[in-house]
């Protein structure tokens, strides 16, 4: 299967990353004894496992092909890929669920504060996630300044609470609001666009949001950010640190299923199959009677909604909002998300928040390499498995005849 | 009877070069309407003029709806033409390939249905209703073009001439009055085109005129009750199947010059 020439290949890939790392794995500076460390053992490391996945990566995709080439022939039978057929049966997603369930419920009981606190952030990824693959994943709009709706959602909170005393109850559907306006004012300007231009624009947007904020001192203060924001209150009780961080956590969990249930409804609805039939083929789809300026606008405001809630949400988290929380990186992460999990599928996203949040807390161990770990994931994941983690799958109906 | 399409002077100029030249047509209700002519004469450029993908340059579009007022097409959006009764197909198919063959259906009624962003979340009995009705609908729209046993399978998966009834049961979901098919009968068999013709027939019997461009001339003579013919941009001829095949005018545009005189 394998022949001379990709030996070669995964020779010469092996040398190429062990160049490329060899800067930061090999040469160690100490700067007090003014001395070099050179690390020889890691470069083997680093050649040898390059080599050995290079070889992997060629067997899977030649036994792929082979696969292919006999379905083409006749001589196999295509089978539905594993995940989604082991999802749609009940037998199997049930226990799963109850599992999962009774996992996620007692998590506070079972680990520290500390855990809670870092499952409740990923369960505020799976929000935002779940809000941008309704513009990016379900309307197949690429939006790159996504952050900025979290921001408007975070701020709205600091700025309502600092000047009128608003609570966190009844800001949280303000905020779902005004992230709901600014998606709409965005959606306005990028209409015409699609693909390369709409991202570029949407880009545009996060940062002149994330500007603004960091630079009218006066109606934000300014990089300084706003600090004291109160924790969601439960009908007047003081709660202590601890018990509120559990709290924040249960209303993360009641927020990701609200999200869960509102995005199912919108996907399986008529306002849903015009975003699924605009991500196709956007001609056809205003050829069949579907207004494109319309669609394209409730996509945006209905993703924004989303962000504007989790934006309240990290406010009170965090107790803290500044400008720097609000930079691209966050748009890119989200947008990770969205896509390692799986384009359109809800599934896919949680898996997707999940491991793109959690990964990183508990790989500190080797926390310098951390980036460059998540690098190579999501490389390795585009290569092989492009349709993300969990592929969508369109709802089936049942054809009485 | 009034016509239910009147195109007048039309005229789309694409930089330098005019497409469409003054281009007048008139189709009746019921009636089965072939365009004909050679490559680049400008067949499908009208059909994006007449629904709203390209803006033409002149000319009136005017569409009258049996017993109403007649509505002017010119400015209006592709979706808004599609919702007053003109549906189309496409030469290159654009199907949803990622979607189901009954959801690319239900698609196509969209704009004969209401239910808003509320309604998608607090499905109220009448949003249910409506999309009962919609599957309903779309089902039975399958069984007519042929596919409902293809329901649940994805549009890419199906063979190109079903991709192509499939595109015919999509439109007829906008429960159209009149309906556009760009080449219909292109990469099917014999057979298929033999189903195709009873297909658009039958549409018709249904009270939908149809206007059609197709190579096939067989089927096109077979099929059209009336043909027009189009050459660069300007309309040569005009007439039952049987003028239009002895028009000279036609057969020199179809042929070249000298064969007249051979």
């Amino acid at each position: 299967m394998l022949t001379v020439k990709d030996f070669r290949q995964a020779l010469l890939t092996a040398l190429w990353f062990m160049f490329l790392t060899f800067p930061l794995l090999v040469i160690k500076v100490n700067p007090v004894e003014k001395s070099i460390l050179w690390r020889w053992s890691n470069l083997a490391w680093v050649g040898g496992v390059s080599f050995g996945l290079f070889v992997a990566s060629r067997l899977l995709l030649a036994f792929r092909a082979a696969r292919r080439e006999r379905i083409r022939l006749g001589l196999a039978q295509e089978t539905p890929p594993l995940l989604p057929r082991l999802l749609a049966q009940r037998a199997v997603t049930l226990p799963l669920l109850g599992i999962g369930a009774l996992f996620f419920l007692a998590f506070p009981t079972l680990f520290s504060t500390y855990q809670v606190n870092i499952m409740s952030t990923a369960l505020m990824y799976v929000v935002l996630g779940l809000g941008l693959n309704i513009v990016v994943g379900v309307a197949g709009l690429l939006d790159l300044g996504y952050v900025a709706f979290y921001a408007v959602g975070a701020y709205s909170y600091a700025l309502l609470h600092l000047h009128f005393g608003l609570g966190f109850w009844t800001v949280l559907p303000i905020g779902g609001l005004l992230g709901a306006l600014f998606g709409i004012l965005l959606g306005f300007p990028v209409l015409r666009l699609r693909g390369d231009y709409l991202a570029i624009v949407t880009l545009g947007f996060g940062e002149i949001i994330r500007l603004v904020l960091e630079n009218w001192t006066e109606f934000s203060q300014g990089p300084s950010g706003i600090a004291n924001i109160p924790r969601p209150g439960l009908f007047g009780i003081e709660l202590s640190l601890e018990a509120s961080i559990i709290y924040l956590y249960y209303l993360m969990i009641l927020m990701v299923l609200f999200t869960i249930f509102m995005i199912n409804r919108l996907q399986n609805s008529r306002i849903g199959r015009a975003w699924y039939a605009l991500r196709e083929d956007d001609i056809a789809c205003q050829a069949m009677g579907i207004d494109k300026t319309r669609t394209k606008l409730t996509a945006f405001a209905l993703g924004a909604t989303w962000a504007g809630m989790a934006g309240v949400f990290f406010a009170a988290k965090t107790t803290f909002v500044n400008p720097a929380s609000f930079t691209f990186l966050e748009s890119a992460i989200i947008l990770c998300i969205v896509v390692l999990g799986g384009m359109g599928s809800i599934v896919g996203v949680i898996v997707g928040a999940l491991v793109l949040i959690l990964l990183p807390e508990y790989l500190r161990a080797v926390a310098d390499y951390r980036m460059l770990a998540f690098g190579a994931v999501l490389v390795v994941m585009m290569v092989f498995r492009p349709q993300g983690i969990v592929a969508t799958v369109r709802r089936s109906y049942t054809v009485n005849r | 009877m009034d016509p239910l399409l009147t195109v007048s002077g039309l005229t789309m100029d694409f930089g330098g070069i005019r497409a469409l030249d003054h281009l007048d047509l008139r189709l009746h209700p019921g009636e089965i309407a072939a365009l004909i002519g050679p490559n680049g004469a400008g067949k499908t450029t009208l059909f994006n003029c007449l629904t709203g993908i390209y803006a033409p340059t002149g000319g009136e579009l005017l569409l009258t709806p049996p017993g109403q007022a007649p509505k002017r097409l010119n400015g209006l959006k592709p979706n808004q033409i599609t919702a007053q009764g003109v549906a189309r197909t496409f030469q290159n198919i654009r199907l949803f390939p990622n979607m189901t063959v009954l959801e690319n259906v239900m698609i196509g009624r969209h704009c004969r249905t209401h239910a808003t962003v509320f309604g998608a979340i607090f499905r109220p009995p009448a949003v249910r209703h409506e999309e009962k009705a919609i599957v309903g609908m779309s089902l039975a729209l399958l069984e007519r073009v042929n596919l409902a046993d293809q329901a649940n399978e994805y549009a890419k998966h199906l063979p190109y001439g079903a991709q192509r009834r499939l595109e015919i049961g999509r439109a007829l979901a906008t429960e159209p009055l009149l309906l556009l098919l760009d080449e219909p009968a292109a990469g099917m068999n014999p057979q298929e085109t033999l189903e195709l013709n009873e297909l658009i027939r039958s549409i018709r019997d249904d009270g939908t005129a149809i206007l059609l461009i197709e190579h096939d001339m067989k089927l096109v003579m077979r099929l059209s009750d009336h043909i027009f013919v189009l050459d660069y941009g300007r309309k040569i001829a005009e007439g039952s199947p049987e003028e239009v095949r002895h028009n000279p005018a036609v057969i020199r545009a179809y042929l070249g010059e000298e064969s007249i005189h051979a």
